[in-house]
């Protein structure tokens, strides 16, 4: 490792994930909500980053190449979804859209 | 010791943007911090010699997702939201669940410490050929049906997304 050895990106990374669940957990925005999943997707994509250096192996990129992947077909996906919320409740707010609520 | 502070700096960004996207009341605002929080990540790529990775997080990340998001944004009048609370009325639940993940990956974190070190690889001489070139070679032969799959869930997201957002087909 080039001086900065492997577990502190470990650490930065379990951070980043703590603060991306965080964010899902506290918010009531789904926009926000969303933001925050992004987040913790980064978070992983950077664990498997830092474990690709240190293994010396390049698979690991081409697993974040896939989460990525995913991560842009998730918002396209996850904001039409939250389109057709707004224009069909008129509120973004998660504790109003409650119809599936048991 | 020129990894050292650029990793201090990234991480500064990262965690900064991260924190800031997590408390801001203003939508637009969460979205530019976090937009701040993606650089240092890529950033973070670059420190780790993911020079493809870098760039993918900088045009996919930054320059598609983000952009969507802003205009998602834009869209939606978020004026009245954000006059009222933004945070949920059962935040000690979450604020326990929050700490309880934290704490589970410290904890395993502190526990495997040792492991890492073990597991160190023998040395394997430097790659003679760049980044870039040895993902394609790998995507390209090794990983070549999950490729196709991964354009397949593109199509369908694409469609799928167009499909929500129309009034009338």
């Amino acid at each position: 490792m080039n001086g900065v050895p492997l577990s502190w990106y470990l650490v930065l990374s379990a951070i980043l994930f703590s603060l991306g669940v965080a964010g899902f957990l506290f918010r009531r925005n789904i926009i926000t909500i969303f933001m925050s999943i992004e987040l913790m997707l980064n978070a992983v994509n950077l664990t498997f980053i830092a474990f690709s250096y240190d293994l010396r192996q390049v698979n690991g990129h081409i697993f974040t190449f896939f989460v990525m992947v995913v991560a842009a077909a998730e918002a396209a996906v996850g904001l039409a979804i939250i389109l057709t919320v707004y224009k069909n409740r008129g509120t973004l707010n998660a504790d109003d859209v409650n119809s599936l609520r048991f | 010791m020129l990894d050292t502070v650029f990793f201090y700096l990234f991480t500064l960004l990262t965690l900064g943007g991260a924190i800031l996207t997590v408390a801001t009341r203003n939508a637009v605002h969460s979205a530019l911090f976090l937009i701040t929080s993606l650089l240092g990540v890529a950033g973070l790529y670059l420190l780790l010699h993911a020079e493809f990775l870098f760039a993918v997080q900088i045009i996919v990340y930054v320059g598609g997702i983000m952009v969507l998001f802003l205009f998602v944004i834009m869209l939606v009048n978020l004026d009245a939201a954000a006059a009222q609370r933004q945070f949920s009325r059962m935040w000690p639940v979450a604020l326990g669940c929050v700490a309880l993940v934290g704490l589970e990956l410290f904890y395993f974190l502190g526990k495997g410490e040792p492991a890492f070190r073990i597991a160190a690889p023998p040395p394997v001489p430097e790659p003679t050929a760049g980044n870039t070139e040895r993902i394609a070679d790998v995507l390209f032969s090794q990983y070549l049906l999950p490729f196709e799959i991964a354009s397949l869930l593109l199509l369908v997201a694409v469609i799928g997304s167009v499909v929500m957002a129309k009034k009338r087909i």
